[in-house]
């Protein structure tokens, strides 16, 4: 975070702009106070009570959390989410790690980037249903395709193991191209110099890349990796429009379960203790993700 | 946008250079000799533009074919059983009687309505949201006020928490003002700022040049009128790509609609869409109904993209996580 605004230097202004300031921080200030910090601190109080909305909330101390650490939903869900973010994220970084690589290779055409953008574009609903009517079991064309191979057919949303990994690939779709498009620019940082020193050495592509390209990347795709697993633990969409959790509890992902029990079971204290614990998750993976790659340094100096 | 813009380019020119000289030609770019590694790259290139972009021709297939013949061949390439009765259904144009003819749930559904409820929404969160921020970017780079820097600290602060944590006490609060079930209510969280908004656009804001400014402020301009004038036109380029995310964003949320929106009355495309898909009839899914409603719901944002692909483009990495 480096302050890019003009340095006042030694010729200070005669008026200062205080009075202005606050008039054009005004709106922005009230939506920070209301719509950020508030809920913040209103969840943190609010998993600390028992509310049902009708009545008054009430003061329950550390109850819902005792119960969350004895509710084998809640464990299930985190070990339901957990898989969804390895397998996304480590799809997802491979397969846009080699978009990226090729488009620096190949082509920078503006064309070639908005058609691999064009995912991301539509909603997760949309997304979503494209892929359960392409992998229905009977009439997808993906099963279909599968048959002409000679393969069973798979029920994807509605088998316990497909479930989860169909779920995380049709996001991968979704999210390659953007997080192709991110780690590309990234690319395009490193001068082209240590390249041409390599090949003059003799180094051979792959070794470019593994010598090169991976370490002098490595801030920014850490950068793309912390943002995208926080991304992804907050997964819902797909599984709200595809499977609803099922099939029995193989797809129930932390927010989904957090949404039933607020809006299905009007349990606002035990839902709100599940975001907390939600973003206390992400809080530890977050951290640990910055130390293990050192995003904050570079080494290209 | 301009200083973006030209380095592109110029890594665009090395790039070139690069790669030819990575496959050990010398002179044009054209004349360079087709290396088996380089087909192979192409080739997988081509395999991932595939996966990228056949589902969206598939939406197109389907939505145009009926119901009947999609049951009977579900693997021909073109549409199967031609026609617009798909988008008939989803517009609210045909009969109940009609619609269960051709595989419909018979349910009452107008995305005309959800259409003009995603534009209103889309339009004003991004109005507002990019207006704002862009004040506050501009109190944060340009004006001179005691506190500035711990009052931003405070807005990047705020980057950090995850949406899943304000949704609930958001929900609470819009419900305690009454708002459930309206457009306000969905636009309301959004109206005032994002903490990115606010970042990306003083990056840009702070990048005008002092003498500029301080031409017009000794031809005695206000720093109101400098914002207005000079300011905001100077930024023209980053505000159009932060507004085109923003209304890209909005578009697509679902999520937050989903808790604030009950009946038609403000029934944006996402959630419209997910509740055609829990209507399913009796006979099985209406794969055309749904995939033409898909279409409704994802066109506009292709077109939308597609006038200004170029700008959002480059302007992805950039900016998009520094």
């Amino acid at each position: 975070m480096t302050t890019t605004a003009p340095p006042t230097g030694a010729r200070r202004r005669r008026r200062d702009d205080t009075r202005l300031a606050l008039a054009f921080i005004a709106p922005a200030t009230l939506g920070l106070l209301v719509f950020y910090f508030w809920p913040l601190l209103r969840g943190v109080w609010l998993s600390f009570t028992s509310w049902d909305v009708l009545t008054p909330a009430r003061f329950v101390g550390v109850e819902n959390y005792v119960e969350m650490i004895g509710d084998p939903v809640f464990w299930n869900a985190v070990r339901v989410t957990a898989l969804y973010v390895v397998i996304n994220i480590g799809v997802q970084t491979v397969v846009a790690l080699l978009i990226a690589v090729l488009m620096q290779r190949l082509s920078r055409s503006i064309l070639l980037r908005s058609l691999i953008l064009t995912p991301y574009l539509v909603s997760n609903v949309v997304a979503a249903l494209v892929f359960l009517w392409i992998l229905d079991f009977q009439l997808g064309i993906g099963n279909n395709a599968l048959e002409w191979l000679g393969l069973d057919r798979i029920g994807f949303f509605t088998s316990e193991t497909w479930v989860i990994p169909t779920i995380a690939l049709v996001n991968v779709w979704r999210h390659m191209g953007y997080t192709a498009l991110l780690i590309f620019a990234g690319l395009l940082t490193i001068p082209p110099t240590m390249y041409e020193a390599a090949r003059v050495d003799g180094a051979s592509e792959v070794r470019s890349f593994f010598s090169i390209t991976m370490p002098l990347l490595r801030p920014i795709l850490g950068l793309v990796l912390i943002v995208s697993v926080i991304g992804s633990f907050q997964v819902f969409d797909t599984v709200a429009v595809t499977t609803n959790g099922g099939p029995v509890d193989a797809s129930r992902v932390l927010q989904l379960y957090i949404y039933e029990k607020a809006f299905a079971q009007f349990d606002f204290g035990y839902a709100s203790a599940l975001s907390v614990a939600l973003l206390l998750m992400l809080m530890v993976v977050t951290f640990l993700q910055y130390r293990i790659t050192r995003a904050g340094q570079t080494d290209l100096s | 946008m301009a200083q973006t813009a030209r380095s592109t380019q110029a890594a665009q020119g090395v790039g070139a250079a690069r790669a030819s000289g990575a496959t050990g030609a010398r002179g044009g770019r054209r004349r360079r000799p087709v290396s088996p590694g380089r087909v192979l790259a192409w080739v997988a290139m081509v395999v991932i533009l595939l996966v990228t972009l056949f589902p969206f021709y598939w939406i197109l297939r389907t939505a145009l074919s009926s119901n009947a013949a999609l049951y009977v061949d579900p693997t021909s390439p073109g549409p199967v059983g031609f026609g617009w009765g798909a988008f008939a259904r989803v517009f609210g144009m045909q009969s109940v009687e009609e619609a269960i003819a051709e595989g419909g749930s018979g349910a009452s559904i107008d995305f005309w309505l959800y259409l003009r409820n995603s534009v209103v929404v889309a339009t004003v969160v991004t109005v507002c949201q990019v207006f704002f921020s862009a004040m506050a970017a501009y109190a944060f780079s340009r004006l001179r006020w005691r506190g500035r820097d711990a009052v931003f600290s405070l807005f990047l602060l705020s980057l950090m928490v995850p949406t899943i944590f304000t949704l609930l006490p958001n929900f609470l609060l819009v419900r305690q003002l009454g708002l459930i079930d309206t457009l306000l209510g969905i636009m309301l969280p959004g109206l005032f700022m994002t903490p990115f908004a606010i970042f990306f656009l003083r990056q840009f804001l702070a990048n005008i040049p002092t003498e500029v400014e301080e031409a017009a402020l000794i031809d005695g301009a206000s720093k109101v009128r400098v914002f207005f004038n000079l300011a905001l036109p100077m930024t023209v380029g980053p505000i159009a790509t932060i507004s085109i995310l923003t209304y890209i964003g909005s578009w697509n949320d679902y999520f937050w609609p989903l808790m604030v929106s009950y009946t038609d009355e403000s029934r944006v495309l996402t959630v419209a869409l997910g509740n055609f898909n829990a209507q399913t009839p009796q006979t099985g899914p209406d794969w055309a109904g749904l995939m033409a409603a898909t279409l409704v719901a994802a066109l506009p944002m292709l077109v939308l993209f597609m006038a200004f692909a170029r700008r959002v483009v480059s302007s992805i990495g950039f900016s998009g996580i520094k």
